[in-house]
């Protein structure tokens, strides 16, 4: 450690920190722009310079390290001198006209020129003006002449996001930040660049304009979308959310949040909120008041109890949905006697269930991540479905961490993968075999018998050889393991592979609540019918949370016809959707107005309140289950508040951690190639990997306007091979028509050269292929 | 858009660096570029960057910060004369006038004919040969006299007309020649 002073107060640092560090740590402010905690040092703006003593000038703060003996002063006259200086500089070019800027009243620039900058400039010359560019339909850089280059845009989209998608160009006067000729800026992570843009130069879109930073409350609330449940900060004008921020949170989403958590909030005033409860009589949606609805309902599921028993009822909850919500719908469901309730809708193998040792979770904080040194990723797309766990990664890749990639498209991850096993679907189990095979080989243990006579390959040894070295290990299963036909198999093998390595085995689960939705029990616990079950034999009533049935479920097809052919299906949900296949459609809150909690990826429950009213009739579901419950007079239904439910579910940390485990007791199998199956119309055979789009993986994002505009919203494209494109006739960029299951979907097929031979990929959870069967399994392709 | 010359020409520079550091080759890169296309268009910059595994947006940073990289369509010869304070004192305004006479076009111009495109340049550090000028980022020129420059442009007319010096850009038919 060293010793050092700074403004008199004396410390004691290790060696390698900077200046600015020491300072921040004594509680010490520095002014500063291109300094930044997350990001590479680049010392570019000169704001930071300090006073050393023995130094002939002043330094930045953040480009110089410690010595032993340090004196710093700074707000010596030097150092003032020093800041006013750069600050001078600084507004030669930038516009003095705040009152019109974005920016105004949260600009770093603001405020320090308020403390550093003259009452008046002395340059009297001409500014320069900088070109504003279009970087798609999320950041506005409209105002470029305000940029001060200091670079933190260029650093994030290099360091942060994984590829340089900012740039400088030309230099001294001329030089302006850019994006490459005319390209928008894809990043998934992209808005936070908005966040560290300390002028008006990047602001948001959609954002811009509509109010002033005053104006707003600031209200704590947690993503409702990926696992990860990112802290966020939703800012509020009256009952209308104006946007939304990170909230800092180091073990969890650090200073960062993704696009998705970011400008979902569109969705919530979009003009597609469903207002008021609905019915449908003879034909027609009628708007009715929630007594009227609420009595259809409670008529409607105890006739149907009495006439068909309570098997006849399921349940279907969005992992998107809050623990409150899932609780009561599961307590609702098996006051009723039925235990047909899951919330697992996209997955379809679930031979596992019986022989799961708890629920899947992550199997370690979030924050572990960033220290592992081996991991290996199972069917994932990693990048699009947890942005911010493959930012862990990427940070943890590029200081020696070894990742590896098993899954059966070579998607970029934008993270330095340093083994890959890219296998068809159907061979994805035994790929993870051969893994196992070699680490038992690597390890000198004996291979579980089942895998007897596999052969690992080049790749897989190579992945299995990575875990012999290195201490904290893990292998994760991503969403497409879980969605894989095979699912079961895998987790026993991935399993078997944690065994023999000593890694820590964990699941990256889907979305928010995926697993509180398990703890609230929206699984079935006593033979009840899982999702898959309940739409493959369907029901005569379903009670559906938050969930839609082109999108949210594994066949899409099967579940819209469950819904409609059902007597009476009834759709809790904020969005007027459904309206082919429901009965019922109660307008129930979103994340913003209601009190609830999220259960995320590392078993940390998170509780939020409301941050406004609710829009219309919209009431949170939590009551809206609990008032049906009441109604129909089943016991337990008296919480007055949302705490009131969560303590129904768990007593605490201690409590919710012991159910988690990511055990299975399911046997090994020896894994057997599924052969392409090609009964499912003429053509050509070829199996399907399907991911979910990034902004159409739930109900909210998918209504967000400034994400539909996004890369990643354009239709999805039937991507193959090349080999399969030659064998279809079929030119790149040419059309396919696809079937499966009976449902056929004439697409834009693009060669791609990450995907194997013998393979479509083709996204889910679009308009455009919700009429295929589904996520997995076999397709017929042909040409159009 | 590489040419095979091309590519051997930056695999033997990217010899020089190790493996994982191929960006290391982009200036280099960028130059034997510029030699066989006589500029640096948006499609070649996005060609070397593929080349090089790097972001096409860092290669358009390097390109655009010196200035001997063409980011638009030069003549064959690009003639550079240096107007620092040593040149400007050994009469380097008079000789930039008289080159701007003779050719008919401002600095940042090209001739009609596509021959010359005239640049206003920083010090070459051969202040000792005051007024120097540059031909097509290689030969310096110094001591330019006027009857020493009408000498080089004649010299460089002819050449071009025997199609030496770079692919230049044809403004008359809007092409670009080699």
């Amino acid at each position: 450690m060293l010793n050092i002073e700074i403004d008199g107060k004396a410390t004691q640092v290790a060696p390698g920190t900077s200046v600015i560090e020491a300072a921040i740590a004594l509680d010490i402010y520095i002014p500063h722009f291109c300094y930044h905690k997350k990001l590479s040092i680049a010392a570019n703006c000169r704001m930071c310079l300090v006073e050393v003593e023995k130094a002939p000038k002043p330094l930045p703060a953040c480009a110089t390290p410690v010595t032993e003996g340090m004196k710093v002063h700074t707000a010596s006259p030097l150092a003032v001198g020093a800041q006013k200086g750069v600050m001078e500089f600084l507004l030669i070019n930038h516009p003095l006209d705040c009152p019109i800027c974005d920016q105004g009243g949260e600009c770093q620039l603001q405020d320090l020129a308020v403390g550093y900058g003259a009452s008046a400039s002395r340059y009297l010359e001409a500014k320069r003006v900088v070109f504003h560019k279009d970087l798609g339909p999320l950041i506005s850089a409209e105002e470029m002449t305000r940029c001060i280059q200091c670079t933190r845009c260029i650093r994030f989209s290099q360091e942060i996001g994984g590829y340089m998608e900012f740039g400088m160009i030309n230099r001294g006067e001329h030089a302006e930040i850019v994006s490459f000729v005319g390209k928008t800026i894809d990043s998934e992570l992209s808005g936070n660049t908005i966040d560290l843009c300390p002028v008006g130069a990047l602001t948001s879109k959609p954002f811009r304009f509509t109010a002033r930073t005053w104006e707003l409350s600031r209200r704590k609330s947690v993503s409702p979308h990926d696992s990860l449940g990112s802290n966020l900060v939703v800012q509020v004008k009256g009952d209308r959310v104006m946007r939304v921020l990170p909230l800092e949170n180091e073990a969890i989403n650090e200073c960062w949040i993704s696009d998705k958590d970011r400008f979902s909030y569109d969705a919530l005033n979009g003009p597609e909120r469903l207002r008021t409860p609905r019915i449908r009589q003879g034909g027609q949606w009628q708007d009715v008041d929630w007594p009227t609805a609420l009595d259809f309902v409670v008529q409607g599921l105890s006739d149907i109890v009495a006439r068909h028993g309570a098997p006849a009822l399921g349940a279907l909850v969005s992992p998107h949905a809050t623990l409150e919500e899932a609780a009561l719908a599961a307590r609702l469901v098996r006051g009723l006697g039925s235990d047909n309730i899951d919330s697992r809708l996209r997955q379809s193998d679930f031979r596992g269930d019986a022989h799961a040792a708890g629920i899947p979770w992550l199997g370690m904080p979030v924050a572990e991540v960033s220290t592992l040194e081996r991991v290996l990723v199972v069917g994932s797309f990693l990048r699009k479905d947890h942005p911010l766990v493959a930012q862990r990664l990427r940070q943890v890749a590029r200081k020696g961490t070894v990742v590896s990639m098993l899954h059966s498209v070579d998607d970029d991850w934008l993270i330095k993968v340093a083994h890959k096993s890219i296998v068809a679907p159907s061979a994805l189990v035994s790929s993870l075999a051969g893994v196992v095979v070699a680490a038992a080989a690597a390890r000198g243990v004996a291979a579980p018998a089942a895998f007897a006579g596999i052969a690992p390959t080049v790749a897989e040894k190579a992945i299995a050889e990575a875990f012999t070295e290195g201490k904290r290990a893990a292998i994760f299963l991503g969403n497409y393991a879980v969605q894989h036909a095979d699912f079961a198999q895998l987790h026993a093998a991935a399993q078997a592979l944690a065994q023999i390595t000593g890694a820590t085995l964990g699941f990256l689960t889907e979305a928010a609540n995926s697993v509180g939705a398990q703890l609230a029990g929206a699984v079935p616990q006593a033979g009840g019918m899982n999702a898959a079950a309940m739409l493959a034999e369907p029901r005569k009533a379903y009670l559906v949370l938050h969930a839609e049935a082109d999108y949210d479920f594994a066949r899409p097809q099967a579940a819209r016809a469950a819904f409609r052919n059902a007597e009476l299906t009834v759709v809790l949900t904020p969005f007027a959707q459904g309206l082919d296949d429901a009965d019922v459609l109660l307008p129930v809150s979103p994340f913003t107005e209601t009190a609830g909690s999220f259960v995320n990826c590392e078993g940390r429950l998170q509780d939020f309140h409301g941050v406004v009213k609710p829009a219309g009739d919209t009431r949170p579901g939590w009551k809206v289950l609990r008032v049906l419950g009441t109604l129909l007079k089943l016991p337990g239904f008296d919480a007055e508040a949302a705490t009131d439910v969560r303590a129904l579910v768990t007593s605490g940390a201690a409590d919710l951690m012991a159910k988690l485990d990511n055990g299975t007791r399911l046997a090994l199998s020896a894994p057997v190639a599924a052969p392409v199956d090609a009964g499912q119309g003429p053509g050509t055979p070829a199996e399907r990997v399907a991911d979910v789009p990034i902004y159409f993986a739930d109900p909210l994002v998918r209504r967000s306007r400034p994400l539909a505009l996004t890369v990643d919203s354009r239709p999805p494209t039937a991507r193959m091979h090349a080999s399969l494109l030659a064998t279809l006739g079929v030119k790149d960029g040419g059309e396919v028509r696809v079937r499966q299951g009976g449902g056929e979907a004439v697409l834009t097929a693009t060669a791609d050269a990450a995907v194997p031979p013998g393979v479509l990929r083709l996204a889910a959870a679009h308009p455009s292929t919700s009429h295929l069967d589904g996520l997995s399994g076999p397709v017929t392709l042909e040409r159009a | 858009m590489l040419s095979a010359d091309l590519t051997r020409k930056i695999d033997r520079e990217l010899t020089k660096y190790p493996p994982d550091q191929k960006q290391s080759a982009v200036m280099a890169a960028l130059g034997y570029a510029q030699d066989e296309h006589g500029w640096l268009s948006t499609d070649l910059m996005d060609a070397v960057a593929r080349y090089l595994d790097m972001p096409p947006v860092a290669v358009y940073e390097v390109a655009s910060f010196y200035t001997m990289y063409n980011m638009r369509p030069q003549g064959r010869f690009k003639v550079t004369i240096c107007t620092n304070l040593p040149c400007a004192l050994s009469g380097a305004n008079a000789a930039a006038n008289h080159l701007k006479e003779k050719l008919g076009v401002d600095f940042n111009e090209t001739t009609a004919d596509g021959k010359f495109t005239l640049k206003e340049g920083e010090c070459m550090g051969a202040c000792g040969d005051a007024p120097v000028l540059l031909v097509n980022d290689r030969r310096m020129c110094g001591h330019m006299s006027h009857a020493k420059l009408d000498e080089l442009v004649g010299e460089l007319s002819a050449a071009a007309d025997r199609g030496e010096g770079r692919p230049g850009f044809d403004p008359e038919h809007g092409i670009h020649v080699k």
